[in-house]
């Protein structure tokens, strides 16, 4: 399988509390967040990658500058061959490729106009990007409205008054109308319930067997990622934590991360709670943090002190498989 | 003699104006929470599990009217309280976590002030002493360095810390009845159990009643002891969690179970629900709102109006809108 996403040393920095004029003064200086920290990644033609970790990970803000509409502070984005991390976000929105990456919002409210109906939100990339299709726009809506099952009838109100899934529906719709090569999907089914989740998952597989398109699927169910991802990427505070297949990730998980969150998925039968893995202790501060510090240090419940004075590096754990801890054993 | 529910929904209906019409939105909605309990409200996408929520706490949107009905809370019948009673009460004796969480923040005030205005406002906390509680609060939902991230603003916060900064809004004045609508959509399981435990936990120790919607009926099954089931604005099923799961009465919460991902289930094993939600706007809604969708309807099924069945059982009684329910093994 060719990349058609090839990431490397992707860092995405933000500067926080910005001190007054007197705090300055006394010598405070703003923190640094390291949002995103060093991360490679790929995707290849047809494939669906899953990304998840803890809240507050990084993994949306990955997905931002992927789909280039951020940038990166540091690091290089190769999309279908070309350099696109160097192509500043502003401009990239008119670029030629900005058609190829589309992307999902977490927040279905967030990202629909209040003032537009549903119509006019699905319409309007096709609009805005393939003029030629113009004629056609009331049909191709319609389309895409029964391709995400959304009732023709929800189609002439605005975003508040439909329901949390019906604007997801029509967030989905709305990014699919181009046809993408590339869909970057921020938890596209958190706020659908299970059945319009089937419908959007066999969409989305169908989608990709159908136009061979791509996803980086950030998500938090890990259900979810068992049905649709070929392979997982597990992120913890900014870093790369552990990356392979459904099958490696689900079945042999090497970092102690990763076995935590796999013991806390919901069993799903009343009265019986899951053995979870208890992450106790403090976690570190995604603001300047000590660059030689395993980020993961303070929960682990195995950490040496070597974790704390040298940060672990992705290493080989399987075929595809890669971990980022001291302690971890290839298979 | 057992002591009356702290909240008790009776035959509540709410209709919204719309151009196009009346949206029936709720039918006679019935339920009732005890102290110290969770109930899970789940069902589609637009079955109206927040309008719910939102006649609860008197914050329907003016196009919204409740018809008819009774919400008791502690012995008052809130429908009937004024708008400055229902304002006290609202933070300081029940609480809501909105759905939309980035929206439901104020984006120009950090969130350490924002907690710190409820604690002004209903717990006459200042100063320091707010910040030292809005510090804890904000630890309390597992945000890393809770000190430096009072100062930051809800655009600088990812989803779900966005989320639990709502969680720390909601539960900082020690309300008596939560409302979380959707509360964990955008957390990872481990943050997820975290947040539940801490919610089981205040129903324990304070007797702290708690309403969870969610679509996430694992989550429901974990945590929740009495699962309320909601179709197109009807309950149609209200049942001890154990029971609802080994053998669901409705035909719809047999598919809503179906539609569930699970460890070993593939995508192909996975039915949607077939069908959508009738218009709610339709003048010859049946009393059955299911009916189109059901393939056990027949001829009784379309009276005018349904009454739900009640049985009694040891753990408390279920309720089923059909009358023909599956009849499962646990009778
Ligand atoms: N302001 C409004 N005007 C018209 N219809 C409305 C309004 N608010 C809600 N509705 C309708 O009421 C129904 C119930 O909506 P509600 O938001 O309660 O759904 P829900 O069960 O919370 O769904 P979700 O799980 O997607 O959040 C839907 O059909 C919705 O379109
Ligand atoms: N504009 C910003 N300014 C400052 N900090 C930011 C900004 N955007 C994100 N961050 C920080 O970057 C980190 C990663 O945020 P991000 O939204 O990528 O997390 P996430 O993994 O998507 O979390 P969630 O699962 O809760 O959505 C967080 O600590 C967040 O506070
Ligand atoms: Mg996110
Ligand atoms: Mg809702």
């Amino acid at each position: 399988m060719t990349a058609l996403l090839d990431v490397a040393g992707l860092c995405r920095r933000f500067t926080v509390g910005q001190p007054g004029p007197i705090e300055r003064l006394r010598g405070k200086r703003p923190g640094v967040l390291h949002a995103v920290d060093a991360v490679d990644l790929r995707i290849g033609e047809g494939e669906v990658l899953g990304l998840v970790g803890e809240s507050g990970c990084g993994k949306s803000t990955l997905a931002r500058v992927v789909a280039r509409l951020i940038d990166p502070s540091e690091g290089s984005i190769r999309f279908a061959g070309e350099d696109i991390g160097q192509i500043a976000a502003r401009r990239f929105a008119r670029h030629p490729l900005r058609r190829s990456i589309q992307m999902v919002f977490q927040d279905p409210t967030e990202s629909l106009n209040p003032r537009w109906t549903a119509f006019d939100c699905i319409a309007d990339p096709i609009r805005r990007m393939d003029p030629g299709a113009a004629a056609k726009v009331a049909d191709r809506v319609h389309e895409l409205a029964a391709l995400v099952s959304l009732p023709e009838t929800l189609l002439q109100r605005f975003p508040h008054q439909l329901s949390g899934g019906q604007k997801a529906r029509v967030g989905i719709a709305r990014a699919v109308a181009l046809r993408p090569r590339l869909l970057v999907l921020d938890e596209p089914t958190s706020a659908l319930d299970v059945s319009v989740q089937v419908v959007v998952l066999k969409l989305l597989d169908e989608l990709k067997r159908r136009l061979g398109m791509s996803y980086l699927f950030v998500t938090h169910d890990l259900e979810v990622v068992r049905l649709i991802c070929d392979r997982v990427a597990v992120m913890y505070l900014g870093r790369m934590a552990e990356v392979g297949t459904v099958g490696q990730i689900f079945e042999r998980p090497s970092h102690p991360y990763t076995r935590a969150l796999l013991s806390a998925v919901p069993s799903g039968v009343p009265g019986r709670t899951p053995q979870r893995i208890q992450l106790s202790g403090d976690p570190r501060s995604p603001i300047d943090p000590d660059p030689r510090i395993c980020r993961f240090l303070g929960r682990c419940p195995n950490g040496t002190e070597r974790c704390g004075t040298e940060m672990p590096q992705l290493r080989p754990m399987g075929e595809g498989h890669v971990a980022a801890c001291h302690l971890a054993d290839a298979a | 003699m057992t002591a009356p529910p702290l909240l008790a929904v009776g035959d509540l209906s709410v209709t919204f104006r719309t151009r196009a019409g009346p949206v029936k939105a709720l039918e006679r909605v019935s339920f009732a929470v005890d102290k110290g309990e969770t109930i899970a409200i789940v069902g589609e996408s637009g079955s109206g599990k927040s309008v719910t929520a939102q006649a609860i706490m008197g914050i329907l949107d003016p196009a919204g009217r409740v018809e008819a009905g009774r919400v008791y809370f502690a012995g008052l019948d809130l429908l009937r309280a004024s708008a400055s009673e229902l304002a006290d009460m609202r933070g300081r004796e029940f609480a809501m976590i909105f759905q939309n969480p980035r929206g439901a923040l104020n984006p120009i005030r950090t969130v350490g002030d924002q907690i710190a205005d409820v604690l002004a406002r209903h717990e006459h906390l200042k100063g320091a002493a707010a910040r030292d509680r809005a510090m804890e609060m904000l630890a309390l939902v597992k945000i890393t360095d809770p000190r430096r991230r009072l100062d930051a603003y809800p655009f600088e916060l990812s989803g779900g810390m966005c989320q639990r900064v709502m969680i720390a809004l909601a539960l900082a004045c020690r309300p008596a009845l939560l409302i979380a609508d959707e509360p964990t959509t955008g957390l990872d399981v481990t943050t997820q159990a975290a947040i539940m435990d801490l919610i089981g936990e205040l129903g324990r120790s304070r007797g702290m009643a708690t309403v969870l919607i969610t679509h996430d009926l694992g989550l429901a099954a974990e945590h929740c002891g009495r699962i309320v089931v909601m179709h197109a604005g009807h309950v149609v099923e209200d049942a001890p969690a154990a029971q609802l799961f080994a053998a669901p009465r409705h035909p719809y919460t047999a598919k809503l179970l179906a539609a569930t991902p699970r460890p070993g289930r593939h995508l192909e094993d996975l039915e949607a629900i077939p069908g959508g939600l009738p218009d709610l706007r339709r003048a010859d809604l049946p009393g059955c709102r299911f009916l189109e969708r059901c393939d056990r309807a027949g001829e009784p099924c379309r009276a005018p109006a349904l009454d739900a069945i009640v049985t009694p059982s040891p753990d408390g009684e279920r309720r089923v809108l059909c009358v023909r329910p599956l009849m499962g093994l646990a009778a």
